[in-house]
């Protein structure tokens, strides 16, 4: 087997050094009848690399490649290009098999990144600080939910109808097994997110209202209103970027008085991937920062004086803390961080600017586009790179006409509100620097087709 | 003191003078300083260049602009280059050598499941995409949940996980679920004083009340005394097994049968699972959930800390109530993925999407490599280097256990017997002199300056030797009351870090002096 190094001569003479007759020898303490007397029936036996890579290829065969077709999907997972060197870089065997910084005299290249990401992500979030990464945005926002209740020791949070359907039921999960009181609806069909709905629902025993900024809709919810009315009641604003390639674009959350930012960092140098492995990003104001979650990456000095970085303020967490932790997160996101860092690195303030501009003139030439289709509307009055069109029937079947047709056209809402019938008409498109003419005439076609074929 | 390095070559210099500031770079051959990247350029510029030319956002967008871009520098691509590879080499790596860190299982990571998770086909898909787009994708989660059921010999597995603590995190909240639906209030959850600090976290945040277990002189689970708290109030028993003293349980049968008997469920933390994988199986003594760390035990990287990945095996009683998403394969070889509206009695969901796809792929393609022959090899190759490693060191190392018979996967020894002053934390920074990374230290806590080293079944038997000797070399230092391997590491990138400073005024992100 070409992964283990020893030999049968290597384990005859390790087993005499260790006094064990034979391996299981070494078993002994399993107890009767539990130790299996031979490989597990019914399983294959170990293969060649060709033989897996092989069977690999054929499973990947079998998915329809996002960068392979005209492709509009977001809502929580974005698709950007990624420079070449991002990957390569994360694929140095000094990053990508190293383990957590626990020895930082011999992890000081991990643990500088995560310094230089954290600096990043405050900057972009418009926060004082910022952790070294979470699971993702959906785990983060809970983990935000959390922290506001222990920041303002109160028990409820009011999540906006705007937030990604998804991260409310991750929260909805959590808090109903934490004793959390959480108030959340799903969106109605509006050109913009109903900021004062949400005002209305905060009162004295709010820890937080939480809101998606892009919204789920694509819409722009009026933060620095919300961050007031919040902060008027002894609340927290939360607020949620899934999409923070927007952030070249639109007015940092932090900035407009969020007192905690969180995010899916996906979209910068991570990629699809299905869904994961994602990148939570997680940023606050300074003065909250012990009651943090996840692990933070300090500055300091070394015996001689000389700056070095180490993980820091462990106190808040499990390993110290154990029941008493400010999270039970151990492992989190580390090469995720890295890329979204080598990424930002290569991009810079200017050019992410520049890259989001871009999004959104692509996105405006594919609403433009589409509101050509007879009974097709675009819904948002503002928006980034994503917003939402109305159909004239369910998104879903159209979907997947498209998708017969070679076009990843966009996200039926019906798939994320399965339960909420009066959002079926609705599409969520999302656009890019990678979004070509072609790619927007060909969903025009295939929707203007979907559209006419459900009607015969 | 025995060169530990075959060749016989040491640093010429003096160990307490390092060859410091000499250079007018600051660099010293090829150990290359690095700085901030702030500190590489100003706050403008970039490195990408773009196809589309730049236009004026939308009237409506005005009024949420950005008033200023965030001051963060973009940098040319070789400048990025060089600066993420001068960092690079400021790691040690499992690439570099062993990396014999107990509980953590760092093996080796096969460069093949990198190529196979960059396959377009994975790499490049949505995870909203209709679901006939992405059938290959829903049948490396499938066939992936079959290996680790077959494995394990349980009924069920939920694949979404993003980590091991989120996993224990799902297995409680399984429990918890399991016993809602029977009506049953029960709300403590008992964890040996060995286990993993994610136990007691995650049990306190999924809402239970945390009561900790003895273990006994032999360094395994008290059985009287768990035996004596069971009552209708226990919810839970979460043990971890092979246990962080490096032993198996061997009890076990007999824990989840009590524990069953008074209506409770057994959690196993299955970080360990590296040591059995292939030789037992979980289900056969009566395990009811155990997350799997597919960055362990499957060998998907670490990453400097992650990404990981923990689906979370289940037994037939906790299969009734279920976390959404999750794969189906129907007779005709299609596969569904069953979400909120295909599954009104699911209790949630614990993230977006479908958890870690781009672990799934390499976990697989791991699993197929070795097959059910190799896996087990594993497991006995792990707990053969282990055992190895204990007896070539318990004459120099106090081994607590040693004496209750072979260990697991992972020795287990503490600094006992070293002289006053001398401690498990000037044996690991002398590793570090020597060239390797140091074993877990200080965990478990039930032992006096725990050194806990797992060795795993990746390491050659003449890189143990060389290990070995090291460990013993840096331990007769310590022994013989060398004072200069308190100022140990003086070889690495950096010396000893002031803790304490990092802590006292929390410096997190980079600000412009002045």
């Amino acid at each position: 087997m070409r992964y283990l190094p020893l030999t049968s001569a290597d384990r005859t003479a390790m087993l005499a050094a260790v006094g064990a007759p034979h391996i299981n020898a070494l078993f002994a303490d399993v107890p009767d009848g539990a130790l299996l007397d031979g490989p597990i029936k019914g399983l294959p036996s170990h293969a060649s690399e060709m033989a897996v890579e092989r069977h690999m290829k054929a499973l990947a065969s079998r998915n329809m490649v996002a960068g392979e077709v005209p492709f509009f999907l977001g809502a929580g997972a974005y698709r950007h290009h990624i420079p070449a060197s991002v990957d390569h870089l994360i694929q140095r065997g000094e990053f990508l098999t190293a383990y957590t910084p626990y020895q930082p005299e011999i992890a000081q290249g991990t643990l500088q990144a995560l310094f230089e990401f954290q600096t990043q992500v405050a900057r972009l979030l418009g926060t004082d600080i910022a952790n070294a990464s979470m699971y993702d945005g959906s785990t983060a926002c809970w983990e935000a939910v959390a922290m506001a209740g222990r920041v303002t020791r109160r028990g409820k949070a009011v999540l906006s109808s705007g937030l990604h359907p998804h991260y409310a039921a991750t929260a909805q999960t959590m808090a109903r097994f934490a004793g959390f009181a959480l108030a959340y609806q799903a969106p109605t069909l509006t050109a913009q997110p109903d900021d004062a709905a949400l005002i209305t629902a905060i009162d004295g025993e709010t820890a937080c209202v939480v809101v998606q900024y892009p919204d789920i809709l694509g819409r722009i919810p009026d933060l620095a209103a919300l961050a007031e009315a919040a902060h008027a009641r002894g609340a927290l604003l939360v607020a949620v970027v899934t999409e923070p390639v927007a952030l070249g674009l639109i007015e940092a959350p932090g900035v407009l008085g969020a007192d905690i930012v969180v995010g899916e960092g996906q979209s910068l140098g991570v990629g699809l991937q299905f869904g994961g492995p994602y990148l939570g990003l997680f940023g606050c104001k300074e003065k909250f920062v012990r009651q943090m979650p996840g692990r933070l990456c300090g500055e300091t000095v070394d015996a001689d004086g000389k700056r070095g970085f180490v993980l820091t303020l462990s106190t808040r967490e499990q390993h110290i803390r154990r029941e008493k932790a400010t999270s039970n997160i151990c492992t989190n996101a580390g090469l995720c961080a890295l890329a979204f860092s080598i990424h930002m690195s290569l991009l810079g303030g200017e050019g992410l600017g520049r890259l989001a501009r871009i999004c959104h003139a692509r996105a405006r030439a594919t609403a433009s586009r589409l509101a050509q289709i007879p009974g097709v509307r675009v819904l948002n009055s503002a928006y980034a790179a994503e917003f939402t069109v109305l159909l004239p029937r369910d998104a879903r079947p159209v979907v997947r006409a498209m998708a017969d047709a070679g076009v990843l056209g966009g996200v039926a809402l019906g798939r994320l509100y399965p339960h909420a019938g009066e959002l079926h008409q609705g599409l969520l498109v999302t656009a890019s620097e990678c979004t070509t003419d072609y790619d927007i005439e060909s969903l025009a076609a295939a929707l203007r087709a979907a559209l006419k074929g459900e009607k015969a | 003191m025995n060169a530990p390095n075959p060749s016989g070559w040491r640093p010429s210099m003096g160990a307490s003078a390092p060859a410091a500031e000499t250079t007018s770079s600051g660099d010293h051959g090829l150990a290359l300083e690095e700085p901030l990247i702030f500190e590489l350029a100003g706050p403008t510029g970039t490195g990408v260049d773009f196809d589309a030319a730049d236009e004026a956002p939308a009237p409506e967008l005005m009024a949420f602009l950005r008033k200023s871009l965030p001051a963060l520098p973009g940098l040319s691509e070789p400048d990025v280059v060089r600066h993420y590879t001068r960092l690079s080499r400021q790691n040690y790596a499992i690439d570099l050598g062993p990396f014999p860190l107990g509980s953590c299982t760092m093996k080796h990571n096969p460069r093949l499941n990198e190529r196979v998770a960059r396959m377009p086909g994975f790499a490049d898909i949505h995870p909203l995409q209709p679901k006939h787009t992405v059938q290959g994708a829903l049948g490396v989660i499938n066939e992936l949940a079959f290996w680790l059921v077959d494995l394990t010999g349980m009924a069920g597995v939920a694949m979404t996980p993003k980590a091991g603590a989120h996993g224990e995190l799902c297995g409680l909240l399984h429990i918890r679920k399991a016993l809602e639906a029977r009506g049953d209030t029960r709300d403590v959850v008992l964890v040996p004083e060995s286990a993993h600090g994610t136990n007691p976290a995650t049990a306190a945040f999924a809402g239970f009340r945390v009561e900790s277990i003895p273990a006994t002189a032999e360094g395994r689970v008290d059985l009287a005394a768990l035996t004596a708290r069971l009552g209708p109030d226990v919810a839970a028993v979460m043990i971890t097994n092979p246990n962080t003293c490096g032993l198996f349980e061997r009890d076990m049968k007999i824990i989840s049968e009590r524990v069953h008997n008074i209506g409770g469920f057994v959690y196993c933390d299955g970080a360990n699972f590296n040591a059995i994988v292939g030789k037992v199986r979980p289900g056969d003594l009566g395990i009811d959930a155990m997350h799997i760390n597919l960055h362990k035990t499957f060998s998907t990287p670490h990453g400097g800390g992650g990404p990981g990945s923990g689906p979370v095996v289940l037994s037939k009683a906790l299969c009734a109530h279920r976390l959404v998403p999750y794969t189906e394969r129907h007779a005709d070889g299609h596969f569904t993925l069953v979400e909120e509206e295909d599954d009104v009695d699911a209790f949630g969901r614990l993230a977006a999407f479908h958890g870690q796809m781009g672990m799934f792929t390499r976990a697989l393609a791991y699993i197929l490599s070795h097959g059910a022959d190799g896996l087990a090899q594993v497991a006995e190759d792990a707990v053969l280097n282990a055992n190895y490693v204990l007896r070539a060191l318990e004459d120099v190392l106090e081994a607590p256990f040693a004496a209750s018979g072979p260990c697991c996967h992972e020795a287990l020894f503490t600094d006992n017997g070293l002289p006053d002053g001398f401690s498990t934390i000037d044996i690991a920074k002398g590793l570090i002199d020597e060239g390797f990374h140091p074993m877990t230290i200080y965990f478990p806590l039930v032992v006096h300056g725990a050194m806990l080293i797992e060795p795993t079944e990746t390491e050659s038997r003449a890189g143990l030797d060389r290990f070995i000797a090291s460990l013993r070399a840096v331990t007769l230092r310590a022994r013989a009351g060398d004072e200069t391997l308190k100022s140990a590491p003086v070889y690495a990138p950096r010396r000893r870090l002031d803790e304490t400073l990092a802590a006292r005024k929390p410096r997190l992100v980079w600000r412009e002096e002045g």
